[in-house]
C-alpha cells in the first residue's frame, strides 16, 4: 500500500469537470512525473493530491486516511507542495522566507526553536542558497528564486514533496539545475517526489515513474523506458515523432517528426477513404 | 512564566558551518520547548511609538482653553493635582485622549489586517468604503430620526457591518483577489457616498450641521461613555487577532502555499476580516470617519520596522500615535476645538497616498 493515492476521484472546478473516476497511485520513494498536453488535468491532479482541491467524488488517501479528514498541520508535516502561484512578500529576505516553511512544526509557544534554525540552515545549504540568506528575494534571478522556494518546501521536512511545474520560466541551464536538485533529494534522502513537468524529455530522463494523462484519463504509467514510445506520444500529445535512446543517459528521447513529414501524414489522413 | 532568558546567537546550531554566523531568527528560548520569536527592531519601534503616543497624550491633555503644564498633567493623572485640574483632566480631557488612542489603534490594526489579507496597500477600510458605510448608518440616524448620540453610534456600527457584508458578498466569496476587492470597494464607496450626500440635502439646518461635524471625524466632547465600549471590544479582539497573526504571515505567500503549510486559510481570513470590520465600525462610531489613518499607519510602521509580514502591533501603535498627534497639532495650530482631527489626518494622509502612488508607479507596480 502506497502512502499517497487517489481513488476514483472526479475533479471539477464549479461545473467544469476536469477528470472523472481517475485513480492514481504514487509509488513510495519514487520520483514520479506527471506529463500530458495542456489542460489534460495534470496540475488539477496535483492539487487534489495535495488537498488544495476537494474531489467531488472519490477520495485521496494519505497513509490510509482520507486527506481532508486529517488535521491541516499534520498533513503539512507529511506532504509538502510547491505551487506555481507562490508569492514572495515584498521586502522579505531569503532566510525569512525559507524559515516560513517551518510553520507546521511551530505553535503559539514554540515559534522558533533551535531545531527550526538548524533545519532552515540545512535546507538552504542543500539547495545552495545559504550565502543568499540575508538577500532580498526580489533581487534574485529566477533560478535562484526557485531554489529558495524549494528550500522553503524542504524546511517543511516532509517525506512527500509535490512540485507544480518547478522548471517553468527558467532557462535551460536552470531547468537542469532544478531537476538535478530534485533527483538528489530523491536519491540521497529517499523522499517521494511528484512533479508536473512540461518537457517530456526531461520527464523521461529524471522520472523513475511516469504518469501520462490525456483528457483527465491515465493513458500509461510506469518506468519511462517501458512506456515512452512513438505510439504513446502520438496518442497523448497528438504528435508524430521518433523515440530514440538518449545518448547521455540511455533513457527515451522524443524527437518530433520534421514538419514536411507531419504535413504529409496529415494530407494522407484527409484523403484516405 | 518560568522562562530562562537566553538570547541567540544560538551556538548549538551549526550556523558557522553554513557560512553565516548570524542567526536567521532571534528567539527567547526556555527548556521544555518554549520559544518566542523576537524581532529587536520591531520591539524598538513599538517602544518608541508608545513613548511618542504617551508624550502626545500628555501634551494633548495639557492643551486647551485652560492650559496645564506637562508636569501638572502627570501629577494629576497619578492623583496629585488640585480640584480644578482634577476635573478638567479626568472628566474632560482624559476620555477624549483615550478615545483618540483607541480609535487610532483600532484603525491602525484594521488597516494592517486589510492590507495584509488583500496583499495591497490600497485595500484599507477607507478605500473599501467601510468608513463611508458607517457614516451612512450614522447619517440615517441623524437626518431621518434626529437620533440621540447612542443611536448615532449604533447606526454607524450597523452601517459599517452591513457594508462589510456587502463587500464580502460581492467580492470575497470566491477568495480574495486584491484588485477586484479594491475595485468593488471603490464602487461600494461611491454608492454609499452618494447616499450620504442625498441624506444631507434632505436634512434640516440643525441636523445638517450636526451631520457635517460628525462626518469630518472629531474628538470633541468625547467622554467615558465612548471609552468603555471601545476598550471592551479592543480587549476581546486584540488577543483573538494576535492568535491568528502567524497564519496571516503565511497568507502573504498566497493561498496555495498557506494551505500547503497547514494554515486553515478560510478560517484565519474570516476571523481576521470580521475583526477588522468590527474595529473599523467601532472606531467610526466613536468619533466619525477619521480618514487615512488605516491606510497610512501600516505603511509607515512597515517602513520603520523594515520587516515584511503584517506588522500588526507596530501598526496599532502607529495608528494611536498618529491620531493623538494629529489632534494635538489641530488644536495647537488652529485653536481649541476649531479643527476636527479628521481634517488633519485627511490632509496628511492624502499627501501620503499621492506619494505612495508615485513611488509605486516608479517601482512599476501600478
Amino acid at each position: 500500500m502506497n502512502r499517497l493515492s487517489a481513488e476514483t476521484v472526479t475533479l471539477a472546478y464549479d461545473q467544469r469537470v476536469i477528470a472523472e473516476k481517475l485513480s492514481v497511485e504514487i509509488p513510495d520513494n519514487s520520483f514520479t512525473v506527471i506529463v500530458g498536453p495542456n489542460a489534460c488535468g495534470k496540475s488539477t491532479l496535483l492539487r487534489a493530491l495535495s488537498r488544495m482541491l476537494r474531489p467531488s467524488e472519490g477520495r485521496v488517501l494519505l497513509d490510509g486516511q482520507v486527506i481532508q479528514s486529517m488535521p491541516a498541520k499534520k498533513v503539512a508535516r507529511t506532504l509538502g507542495l510547491l505551487p506555481q502561484s507562490a508569492v514572495a512578500p515584498d521586502g522579505i529576505t531569503v532566510g525569512d522566507l525559507v524559515g516560513r516553511g517551518r510553520y507546521p512544526h511551530q505553535g503559539l509557544l514554540r515559534q522558533w526553536s533551535a531545531e527550526d534554525e538548524r533545519v532552515v540552515r540545512e535546507s538552504m545549504a542543500r539547495t545552495g542558497v545559504a550565502e543568499l540568506a540575508e538577500r532580498y528575494v526580489d533581487e534574485l534571478s529566477g533560478g535562484q528564486r526557485q531554489r529558495v522556494w524549494i528550500a522553503m518546501a524542504l524546511a517543511q521536512q516532509t517525506p512527500l514533496l509535490l512540485l507544480d511545474e518547478p522548471t517553468t520560466y527558467l532557462d535551460i541551464q536552470h531547468q537542469i539545475d532544478v531537476l538535478d536538485l530534485c533527483a538528489e533529494l530523491h536519491e540521497e534522502q529517499g523522499r517521494t517526489l511528484v512533479a508536473v513537468l512540461h518537457d517530456l524529455n526531461h520527464a523521461a530522463r529524471y522520472a523513475t515513474h511516469l504518469i501520462a494523462l490525456r483528457e483527465g484519463r491515465v493513458v500509461a504509467e510506469g518506468a519511462p523506458s517501458d512506456i515512452v514510445t512513438a505510439e504513446l506520444v502520438e496518442e497523448v500529445f497528438g504528435l508524430r515523432c521518433q523515440v530514440i535512446e538518449d545518448p547521455e543517459t540511455g533513457t527515451p528521447l522524443v524527437v518530433p517528426a520534421a514538419r514536411a513529414a507531419r504535413a504529409r501524414t496529415k494530407a494522407d489522413a484527409t484523403t484516405a477513404p | 512564566m518560568r522562562t530562562v532568558r537566553k538570547t541567540t546567537p544560538d551556538t548549538s546550531a551549526p550556523a558557522a558551518a553554513a557560512g553565516t554566523a548570524r542567526p536567521l531568527g532571534r528567539a527567547l528560548r526556555a527548556p521544555g520547548g518554549l520559544s518566542l520569536r523576537l524581532d529587536a527592531r520591531a520591539l524598538a519601534v513599538v517602544a518608541a511609538l508608545l513613548l511618542a503616543a504617551l508624550t502626545a497624550s500628555v501634551l494633548l491633555i495639557g492643551t486647551g482653553d485652560f492650559p496645564i503644564s506637562a508636569g501638572d498633567v502627570l501629577r494629576t493623572l497619578v492623583g496629585g493635582g488640585d480640584r480644578g485640574q482634577e476635573f478638567i483632566v479626568r472628566e474632560l480631557r482624559l476620555p477624549r485622549v483615550l478615545v483618540g488612542l483607541l480609535v487610532g489603534a483600532s484603525l491602525g490594526l484594521a488597516g494592517a489586517l486589510f492590507q495584509s489579507v488583500t496583499r495591497n496597500p490600497l485595500g484599507s477600510p477607507d478605500v473599501l468604503g467601510l468608513s463611508a458605510g458607517a457614516t451612512a448608518g450614522a447619517l440615517v440616524m441623524i437626518v431621518l430620526f434626529s437620533g440621540s448620540a447612542a443611536a448615532v453610534t449604533g447606526g454607524a456600527l450597523v452601517g459599517g457591518l452591513a457594508t462589510g457584508l456587502a463587500i464580502y458578498l460581492l467580492a470575497w466569496k470566491q477568495g480574495v483577489h486584491g484588485y477586484r476587492l479594491v475595485l468593488v470597494g471603490i464602487g461600494v464607496s461611491a454608492v454609499v457616498t452618494a447616499v450620504n450626500g442625498y441624506l444631507i440635502t434632505k436634512a434640516d439646518f440643525v441636523d445638517a450641521a450636526r451631520a457635517v461635524v460628525w462626518m469630518t471625524g472629531s474628538l470633541n466632547g468625547r467622554d467615558w461613555t465612548q471609552v468603555w465600549p471601545l476598550l471592551a471590544l479592543f480587549a476581546v479582539l486584540l488577543p483573538l487577532v494576535l492568535s491568528q497573526a502567524r497564519g496571516l504571515r503565511m497568507l502573504e505567500m498566497g493561498d496555495d502555499v498557506s494551505y500547503a503549510l497547514g494554515v486553515r486559510v478560510e478560517r484565519v481570513r474570516l476571523v481576521l476580516m470580521v475583526s477588522a470590520v468590527l474595529l473599523t465600525a467601532a472606531a467610526t462610531a466613536a468619533c466619525g470617519p477619521v480618514t487615512f489613518v488605516a491606510l497610512t499607519a501600516p505603511q509607515l510602521a512597515r517602513r520603520l520596522t523594515r520587516s515584511p509580514g503584517p506588522n500588526l502591533v507596530p501598526s496599532l501603535c502607529m495608528g494611536a500615535t498618529l491620531l493623538v498627534t494629529a489632534d494635538w497639532a489641530a488644536q495647537r495650530l488652529f485653536g481649541a476645538d476649531q479643527l476636527p482631527v479628521g481634517v488633519v489626518t485627511g490632509v496628511l494622509g492624502g499627501l501620503y497616498l499621492l506619494w505612495l502612488l508615485v513611488t509605486e508607479r516608479r517601482a512599476g507596480r501600478i
